[in-house]
């Protein structure tokens, strides 16, 4: 696991360090090729990494400034190649719905974890959990409450997008805030 | 003349009556080296019109099984439809080893099937048959007759009256429709067994081919249902928090293995499907799933990965010991034993792509069988011949078929939308 030092408040320096005690037990791993490019290096930020693939054109840093009564716009966040960290450009996205949980205590939450195509469809629903499960725990350090927060793992039942490119795996490998 | 076998083949046609089709065509893709010439000659009518060609599903069967290479009909010069016409010399000369000829006829209550399957070399008759079928039974006739002639060539037991459960999928993200299907095992005669705007997947048959195990997110979580085919009755019998996942029955049809990961990481469960009672029967940190009982029952094999990538395990019931079983590369997942518990079919990641493979358990040696890449769910026929599985073709999703051996290979793709998920029937009869 390879986390900057992007914490920008104690609580994210928090949530980074449970996460990354939480995973050593291996990352996700999606089935890529032996000697596709991987996503953390070829695709990263640049296609699937800006949120906009979500459709709400809205980035996380916006996400991250609205007002606490409303449920933030950016609700899917990407994940590399073979990883279930949280990627440092989505860390506001995550704060900015754990703000609006914490002051909604009634608002409830599903964390659906969603995996690309390759490799078999039980096991990818195991993976799909994995990351599910990596943005409840970095929300739930942030002080959301457990109660709020459910994972379902869709695994590669719900491809976001078809096709078997780099471009459409990258898009594929998400988790969705289904409020 | 043998017993009718009318009986069963009513009670199938009755239990499957058809609702919705999605009827599978077939694609032969790969014929094998190693296939016997047979030649089966058109069954006369008497003139009358026969809403079936018997013998060209018969035909067909053969050909996909890989054991046979049939005589295209232009090249028979003659069409004998009983033994008694057969001139040998004619067959010999085009190198066919068997003959089937047959007859079609009407009766007072469909159709009367007579079929002779004759020894070229030895000049001798092997079987000959009478067989009554209803008068929607002809293609049901045709898989049992087909049946006959593999066994009475090869000493296998012919799967071709079996049955395959199927998932469709049509649309993406949050705009899709599901549908459970069973077919015959060539793809006709598809009846919807269930339709959800929510996800389907991993159905498994019961030993008795009378229910069908499945993960179904209707409820918009994942949970395990059994249905009966026949009846449509049904029960939900997991609904855990978390993954309620790959049910497999055990061979006497009384236990369900399953995914739950209900205390954390995904983990093997078996569940008494009478009493609903659970035993936990892995507990690591990594996950467990995809789990298969090896035939004797005394095993499970499932997939891990506690070694870092996935890997089969064996995991024996009656010492709760684990043994890893793949060595050979980085990610091997889904394994299914053969019937007789000596091969391992299983996914297999190779330079080309995700493959269908078989490792022999004795020496441990993996083969990739499949000629396709993005291969997934390997089911094995009854007899362990073939492995159905699916792939994609373009951007679509089919079924292909393999033999165990890798030598013959055919695809059922669908009209429209994906198909996926397949499970291969036990015997039916």
């Amino acid at each position: 696991m390879q986390f900057k030092s992007h914490a920008r408040t104690l609580a994210i320096a928090l949530s980074l360090a449970l996460i990354a005690g939480c995973s050593s037990t291996g990352g996700s791993r999606d089935g890529s090729m032996d000697g596709t490019t991987r996503a953390d290096g070829g695709v990263g930020t640049g296609t699937a990494g800006s949120g906009q693939v979500s459709g709400t054109g809205v980035n996380g840093d916006r996400a991250g400034q609205q007002a606490d009564g409303r449920i933030p716009e950016v609700r899917t966040i990407y994940f590399d190649y073979d990883r279930d960290s949280i990627r440092s450009e989505f860390e506001s996205v995550l704060v900015a719905h754990a703000r609006y949980l914490r002051s909604n205590g009634n608002a409830r939450v599903v964390l659906q974890g969603h995996t690309d195509e390759r490799g078999t469809r039980e096991y990818n629903m195991a993976l799909g959990e994995r990351r599910a499960n990596s943005v409840k725990r970095f929300l739930e350090v942030q002080g959301v409450s457990p109660s709020q927060l459910q994972v379902v793992s869709y695994g590669e039942e719900r491809l976001a997008v078809r096709g078997n490119g780099e471009d459409a795996h990258a898009q594929n490998r998400r988790v969705v805030f289904a409020y | 003349m043998k017993a009718l076998m009318t009986t069963w083949l009513s009670a199938l046609l009755i239990l499957f009556s058809s609702l919705a089709q999605a009827n599978l065509t077939i694609e032969i893709t790969r014929g094998s080296d190693r296939a016997t010439p047979i030649a089966v000659v058109p069954f006369s009518a008497d003139g009358e019109s026969v809403p079936e060609d018997v013998a060209q599903i018969i035909s067909d069967n053969l050909e996909r099984s890989g054991y046979f290479a049939p005589l295209e009909r232009n090249a028979m010069y003659d069409r004998p439809s009983s033994g008694d016409q057969v001139q040998y010399g004619q067959w010999r000369a085009l190198d066919v080893r068997y003959l089937v000829v047959g007859q079609v006829s009407r009766a007072a209550d469909g159709y009367r099937i007579r079929y002779e399957l004759m020894d070229v070399s030895g000049q001798r008759r092997m079987i000959g048959e009478s067989v009554s079928a209803g008068a929607n039974e002809l293609r049901g006739g045709a898989h049992y007759i087909s049946d006959q002639i593999f066994e009475a060539v090869t000493g296998i037991r012919g799967a071709f009256s079996t049955r395959i459960a199927y998932v469709t999928a049509q649309g993406a993200d949050q705009d899709m429709q599901f549908a459970l299907y069973v077919a015959d095992a060539d793809g006709h005669n598809s009846q919807q067994v269930l339709s959800s705007r929510e996800p389907i997947l991993s159905p498994a048959w019961s030993p008795d081919g009378r229910k069908l195990a499945y993960v179904s997110f209707e409820t918009e979580r994942p949970a395990i249902y059994v249905q009966d085919v026949g009846t449509g009755q049904r029960a939900q019998v997991a609904s855990f928090d978390g993954i309620n996942g790959a049910p497999a029955w055990s061979p006497d049809g009384r236990q369900l293995a399953m995914t739950l990961s209900k205390d954390g990481q995904p983990d093997i469960y078996v569940m008494d499907v009478g009493s609903r009672n659970l035993q936990q029967i892995t507990n690591s940190s990594s996950i467990d799933t995809e789990p298969a009982w090896a035939p004797d029952g005394r095993s499970l094999i499932f997939t891990s990965d506690r070694s870092g990538g996935p890997q089969i395990y064996r995991h024996n019931l009656s010492s709760g010991q684990s043994e890893r079983l793949t060595f050979t590369g980085n990610y091997n997942a889904r394994g299914r034993l053969s019937p007789d518990g000596e091969s391992l079919f299983l996914i297999h990641r190779s330079n080309s792509g995700f493959q269908v493979a078989r490792q022999d358990l004795g020496s441990g040696r993996l083969v990739v069988i499949s000629e396709t890449r993005w291969d997934e769910s390997p089911s094995v026929a009854p007899n362990g011949t073939m492995v159905i599985f699916a792939t994609q073709q373009g951007n679509s999703g089919v079924l292909g078929a393999v033999s165990a051996d890798g030598r013959a290979s055919y695809r059922l793709p669908s009209a429209r939308g994906d198909v996926r998920e397949p499970a291969w029937s036990p015997f039916l009869n």
